[in-house]
């Protein structure tokens, strides 16, 4: 047997590109500089104070309209909304950064690679700044031909598959807060079972207040740091009373093992395992909680695929919004892994620095994890020297300050409206 | 607005759905919209709300079909106009 497959002659999967346009950041040396730092990218929005929300602030990428045009021609950008924009941008880097051809219009298709690129809410801007105002006025004529490549589920992953002149299998999928985590588990999975040789995957979401509008009315949105932006993003403290809407894209490539060694070209971690699946709303769980017996079985499956022991996780990048549901994550890590008090895990939350990105937050943060692994660091999270009570216990796993990190895996889960759970075990790389 | 006029704004509408900017450059009333200008057929009806938006004018479907050069577009804007 090659070192190329697994024990089960299944190809092995790693990562070779990444690509982050997040509300802290810009591009991988500015997002490990950012969470290093501990750079929030929480700011106030004018427009969220006049349509009286009770939460005004929220991430959004900085300078996007500036930098689309160093990215995309005018034709393209007249029918692209903000998640569609924000892909384009960080899946054009991760194409880069992978070192695969040049991207341009007269380029040859690339029939060995697909893309699973999805959204949690989708092109709701577009639906509310343009579809719903014409068709109540009675101006469904004059909507144009941009409309449905725009609110199409698929929007987001349609329009990169264009411009990259992708050949593989390229959809969107969909499942809330999880959608980013589940794309790249789904092109895990894909790889493995050798239909492709890469795939790009992730989440996009873009930052419009019809998009956050509806967290707000569920009083699900902290609506108490409007004057403190950069406090108001409080995973795993007590004082944690609602997440902060976020945005952006996070995009990685997944490539076989074998591809990549033919292709000379960088590695920067494996996947050393993973899962989804849904908890069923049984058990406690419901639309918009987990059963914790789901989360469990989502760990342990994530753990058997990779053979790989509880006692083997090095640290855990959570979901970890700051709402409620914080302490019982922890417990049922600390259940699934049966590490308890000071044998937990490290553990941090990148939605501290920039919010909770929707569908978009899977990517995002599976990129801070996967940064964090082959740089040697975790980042501290921020706002939560106030720990939750129920959180006490492990307070020596909490990372409030960035530290160097010799570890060998990274434990990224994501859990999702809809009882849904995703989790991703990744192994540093080691030739 | 006479005919010169209305071409050079026809132009300034259709520029920005042309994919391939270079054709801009010899551009005429000669110009294919779809072949030479490169315009993805389905932008059209967007160069026709343009149109309609910017001249204040209305033009039927079956007369939007007919435009395939720039000459057509500026010869049924001149019509509309009178």
């Amino acid at each position: 047997m090659t070192k190329e497959v697994n024990s089960s002659g299944k190809n092995r999967v790693v990562i070779t590109g990444l690509g982050v346009l997040s509300p802290n950041a810009h591009g991988l040396t500015e997002y490990e500089q950012a969470l290093r730092s501990g750079t929030s990218g929480i700011r106030f929005f004018e427009t969220l104070a006049e349509l009286k929300f009770g939460c005004q602030i929220g991430g959004a990428p900085q300078g996007v309209e500036e930098l689309k045009h160093q990215y995309l021609p005018e034709e393209d950008l007249l029918a692209m909304n903000q998640a569609m924009t924000y892909a384009a941008i960080a899946g054009m880097d991760c194409w880069r950064d992978a070192g695969l051809r040049e991207i341009s219009p007269e380029s040859d298709v690339d029939w060995d690679t697909g893309a699973i690129i999805g959204a949690g809410i989708g092109g709701l801007d577009t639906v509310g700044e343009k579809l719903i105002p014409k068709v109540d006025a009675k101006r469904v004529r004059r909507l144009g031909s941009t409309l449905v490549e725009q609110v199409m589920a698929s929007a987001v992953s349609a329009k990169l598959g264009g411009i990259l002149g992708l050949g593989g299998q390229v959809y969107s999928n969909s499942s809330a807060c999880t959608t980013g985590t589940e794309a790249i588990i789904n092109a895990y999975f894909h790889i493995k079972e050798g239909r492709a040789k890469r795939v790009m995957a992730g989440g996009a979401e873009g930052s419009s207040h019809y998009i956050w509008a509806g967290f707000d009315g569920m009083r699900v949105l902290n609506t108490k740091s409007n004057d403190a932006p950069e406090l108001g993003s409080r995973p795993m403290s007590a004082s944690a009373n609602g997440f902060i809407p976020g945005s952006g894209a996070g995009l990685l490539m997944l490539e076989s093992l074998e591809s990549a060694l033919e292709r000379g070209v960088r590695i920067y971690a494996e996947i050393g395992g993973a899962n989804v699946n849904c908890g069923g709303h049984r058990g406690g769980g419901s639309m918009t909680a987990p059963n914790p017996e789901g989360v469990i079985r989502c760990i342990h499956a994530a753990l058997k695929e990779g053979n790989i022991q509880a006692q083997d996780i090095d640290a855990i990048n959570g979901h970890l919004t700051a709402t409620f549901a914080d302490p019982k994550e922890i417990e049922n890590w600390g259940n699934a892994l049966g590490r308890k008090n000071d044998d937990f895990p490290l553990v941090n939350s990148t939605k501290s620095l920039i919010g909770h990105g929707l569908g978009a937050a899977g990517g995002l943060e599976c990129t801070a994890a996967i940064l964090q692994l082959y740089k040697g660091f975790i980042h501290g999270s921020l706002n939560c020297e106030d720990l939750h009570p129920e959180i006490e216990s492990i307070k020596n796993s909490v990372v409030h300050k960035t530290q160097d990190f010799d570890g060998q895996y990274i434990a990224k889960s994501s859990f999702g409206f809809g009882d849904v759970n995703g989790c991703i075990i990744f192994r540093k790389w080691q030739n | 607005m006479n005919e010169s006029e209305v071409y050079d704004k026809v132009v300034e509408l259709i520029k920005p759905y042309a994919k391939n900017q270079d054709a801009l450059a010899s551009i005429s009333t000669e110009s294919n919209i779809l072949e030479d200008l490169e315009v993805n057929s389905a932008r059209l009806v967007d160069i026709v709300l343009a149109f309609e938006d910017d001249f204040d004018i209305e033009v039927e479907d079956d007369d939007a079909d007919a435009i395939i050069t720039i000459g057509d577009a500026v010869k049924l804007i001149c019509k509309q106009l009178g």
